[in-house]
């Protein structure tokens, strides 16, 4: 096959491709409003390649580990749940958990990364 | 055997496929964690305090295809109040390089002790879970998944 070799990125040296620097990507899914007190869900996802730094390239060399080491939520600036996460959590991390909503306001959710990133995600919610 | 055209069989190539397995699994380093250095992790957590089997529910697939995306489910019960709650719950892999998976901690503002995540796991082993409670009561609970690919190395 022809196009083969053009999708093989040695085939342009000197070009960075985009996979090599992906910016996460913090995406929560959660209820735009609520009743007073009601427990919901919240889904999220953030793009993160998460590196084990237990895989080796094609030199056999370690690939050094950068993961997400924390997720952290908060409602109206009161802490709500944190996970520490291990190099054991898949790439592009998704974490649910459950909330309860006492009144309108702003959830915030945090991740650290290990070279100190700080990716933020912020979730207005209503209670009718 | 060799097939007419002169290919290896389907039988042939699927022996040369776990020959090839075996030898990458050997050529890792055999720093995985065992049931002892997960023993060993939840004594430097809580000691010598007694642990009970129970009150976590674990939801994890028996089977997993893939051992790099293999979607952990937990609930501890509790009633989740200002005076009795989960504080954190720790999960263990008994035969991942690393024996720590996650941690999470909670506050009474969390209504319920559950989460989900995707985890990876190198091989087929025990996940371990161990839950704190806000009166220092240590709850545990373990669950075998089987995986078909592992999640590591490479």
């Amino acid at each position: 096959m022809r196009a083969a070799k053009f999708r093989n990125p040695s085939f342009f040296p000197g070009i960075k491709f985009m996979a090599d620097t992906p910016k996460p990507t913090p995406r929560v899914r959660m209820p735009a409003t609520a009743k007073a007190g009601e427990v919901i869900e919240v889904k999220t996802l953030i793009s993160h390649e998460m590196e084990s730094g237990q895989r080796k390239d094609a030199a056999g060399q370690l690939i050094a580990r950068k993961i997400i080491k924390q997720f952290s939520v908060s409602f109206n600036g009161q802490e709500i749940m944190t996970a520490d996460w291990g190099s054991a959590v898949s790439a592009n991390p998704y974490q649910s958990f459950f909330v309860r909503v006492p009144e309108s306001g702003t959830f915030a959710f945090t991740w650290l990364d290990d070279d100190g990133s700080v990716y933020k995600a912020e979730q207005k919610i209503t209670v009718n | 055997m060799k097939s007419r055209l002169g290919h290896s069989t389907r039988r042939e190539f699927l022996a040369t496929l776990s020959v090839g397995a075996t030898a990458v699994l050997v050529g890792l380093p055999a720093a995985n964690a065992t049931p002892e250095s997960i023993a060993t992790e939840i004594k430097k957590l809580y000691g010598d305090k007694k642990i009970v089997e129970g009150k976590i529910k674990l939801d994890l697939p028996t089977i997993a295809e893939n051992g790099l995306v293999v979607p952990m489910g937990f609930e501890v019960e509790s009633p989740m109040t200002a005076t009795d709650y989960v504080k954190a719950v720790h999960f263990f892999a008994e035969g991942n390089p690393n024996p720590q998976i996650a941690s999470f901690r909670f506050t009474p503002m969390s209504p319920k002790a559950a989460a989900a995540i995707r985890i990876r796991l190198a091989q087929t082993q025990n996940v371990v879970a161990v839950a704190e409670m806000s009166n220092g009561d240590i709850y545990t609970a373990k669950k075998e998944v089987k995986v078909t690919i592992g999640g590591c190395g490479g």
